[in-house]
């Protein structure tokens, strides 16, 4: 599969993922998961909100930034998604950066939102392309945003799965720990345990192949999102679509 | 309360508590060079909630002693280069957050109240961290219920550019709430505009819903494209070109250097 088409698959496979949702909230230059916000909401009138933070037009919040954290504490989001430059088997995830804090090497920007988001978000979609050792780690070196908490704490939200350019895990909640779903088109079990640095529930025997992308949504996602997606997002849209 | 972007500048005194806003939200860039021009030192800068290149050209030039944000991000330009160094030298300290908790304790501050609690961040190390946080029991339930407490962010200045003002300081900032809350929680508000308009804003019953009242503002200067090279959201996009050209030289200190003589001290602007 051409990187394109896989990013496709990609946009597709959340979009699904979204369609029980009422309000979708896309953190700034998250391409994938913001199309596909856009492409469930074309497709399905479902979500039927889609707030994309940093674009003027795809954010309808008048009360300033602070506005989207007042709505996840009120339980108004349904759906966001979170990345991290190491992402552990307990879904714990850093976007802090590499080795001891505050001396890190490399620093990456910093916690974001994701400190409060990950507690208050029933949805959190955690997307990280890049499948390796050096992402998907045993233990993470900073907790940006734990992805379990002890029963006292107040959590009304928190990791429903992982998603990356090889596979789908479901974040098991009981078990504190991601099983895996189904594996993408040109990888393989094999595969994925040789780029998994943590431990994983798995079935052996019959793991399946993540579906195709729908014909119907993908003309969707070509003939209709693409104009909005070129909107937010410019450098992505002429990598993944032919004008 | 009209003045030139130098006197503006000017104002800002060494060892300033300085809020600033994200990319998104219209961010001073002008008012920045000139800092950076005069030479300012020992800023502490809070960014609102995140900061971008204007944090990392002001630490690059050794302007900044404490950053409290909760990122530093260039987006697609990203690594900041100037700001991994200084964090690699421990030349800057770092007060880490996420970002309701900066909304919060300047809500705090805006408020005139000692703390805001906050849901959230217990189990993250960034509330390992953080110098001023405290978790306290909710006072009104009656089972275990801990919840952050955060304490008043009081900065001395917001500084931020906004599409226009009129020549009493009234400032028009539309939806970008965030700035009111800013400057609101601030002594004083110092504040760039694309241009200064005729008449009061306030006359005007639209607009007047997203003005910024002068009761809160310490100075406005006129500057055109004063977000340059990053994008205004009432205004241009970004200049990819120049930011291309920043995050391929900004890697070392020299070539860093040579940039802020060319754009900055000589002042070269497109």
């Amino acid at each position: 599969m051409s990187d394109a088409s896989s990013k496709k698959a990609l946009i597709c496979f959340i979009a699904n993922l979204l369609r029980d949702c009422n309000h979708v909230a896309v953190g700034a230059s998250s391409p994938i998961p913001g199309a596909a916000a856009l492409l469930a909401k074309a497709a399905w009138s479902s979500p039927r909100h889609v707030n994309i933070l940093g674009s003027v037009k795809n954010n309808f919040l008048t009360n300033g930034s602070q506005e989207l954290f007042d709505c996840a504490a009120q339980g108004r989001i349904d759906a966001f998604f979170l990345g991290g430059g190491q992402i552990d088997g307990s879904a714990n995830i850093n976007l802090m950066g590499r080795g001891e804090y505050p001396n890190n090497t490399p620093r990456w920007p910093g916690t974001f939102g994701s400190a409060y988001l990950y507690f208050l978000i029933p949805k959190v979609i955690l997307f990280r392309e890049e499948h390796s050792r050096r992402v998907l780690v045993d233990t993470v070196d900073f907790v940006s945003a734990p992805g379990c908490s002890a029963p006292e704490t107040y959590r009304t939200g928190g990791p429903y799965g992982l998603l990356t350019n090889k596979a789908f895990f479901k974040f098991e909640k009981e078990k504190g720990c991601f099983s895996l779903k189904s594996i993408h088109a040109g990888s393989s079990l094999e595969d994925i345990l040789d780029n998994t640095g943590f431990d994983f529930l798995y079935d052996k025997e019959n793991t399946p192949a993540t579906p195709e992308p729908n014909p119907e949504l993908l003309k969707v996602l070509e003939n209709e999102v693409s104009v909005k997606i070129r909107d937010v997002y410019p450098q992505f849209s002429d990598t993944i679509f032919t004008h | 309360m009209i003045m030139k972007i130098e006197e503006l500048a000017s104002l800002i005194k060494d060892g300033c508590k300085l809020a600033i806003p994200a990319d998104y939200s219209g961010v001073a860039m002008a008012v920045t060079r000139e800092l950076i021009r005069q030479k300012k030192k020992k800023l502490h800068i809070i960014g609102v909630p995140t900061s971008g290149l204007q944090s990392e050209l002001l630490i690059g030039a050794g302007c900044v002693s404490v950053l409290e944000s909760s990122a530093l991000t260039l987006g697609e330009y990203n690594p900041a280069s100037r700001f991994s160094a200084a964090i690699k030298s421990g030349s800057i300290k770092l007060i880490d957050a996420t970002c309701p908790a900066i909304h919060a304790g300047l809500q705090a501050s805006q408020k005139g109240l000692p703390f805001m609690p906050l849901r959230g961040i217990i189990g993250s190390d960034i509330l390992k961290n953080h110098p001023d946080w405290k978790v306290i029991q909710n006072p009104f339930s009656q089972d275990d219920d801990k919840i952050v407490a955060i304490p008043a962010i009081k900065p001395d200045v917001a500084l931020f550019h906004a599409p226009f003002a009129d020549r009493e300081g009234n400032v028009w900032v539309g939806r970008r709430r965030e700035l009111v809350h800013m400057t609101q929680a601030s002594k004083t508000a110092y504040v760039s505009v694309e241009k200064i308009v005729d008449g009061n804003l306030l006359d005007d019953e639209t607009l007047a819903a997203g003005v910024l009242p002068n009761l809160y503002v310490g100075a406005v200067a006129e500057a055109p494209s004063g977000c340059w090279p990053l994008s205004f959201w009432h205004g241009e996009g970004e200049d990819k070109e120049h930011l291309d050209h920043y995050k391929a030289v900004a890697g070392t200190q020299d070539g860093f250097d040579e940039y802020l003589q060319q754009f900055i001290f000589d002042g070269e602007i497109p």
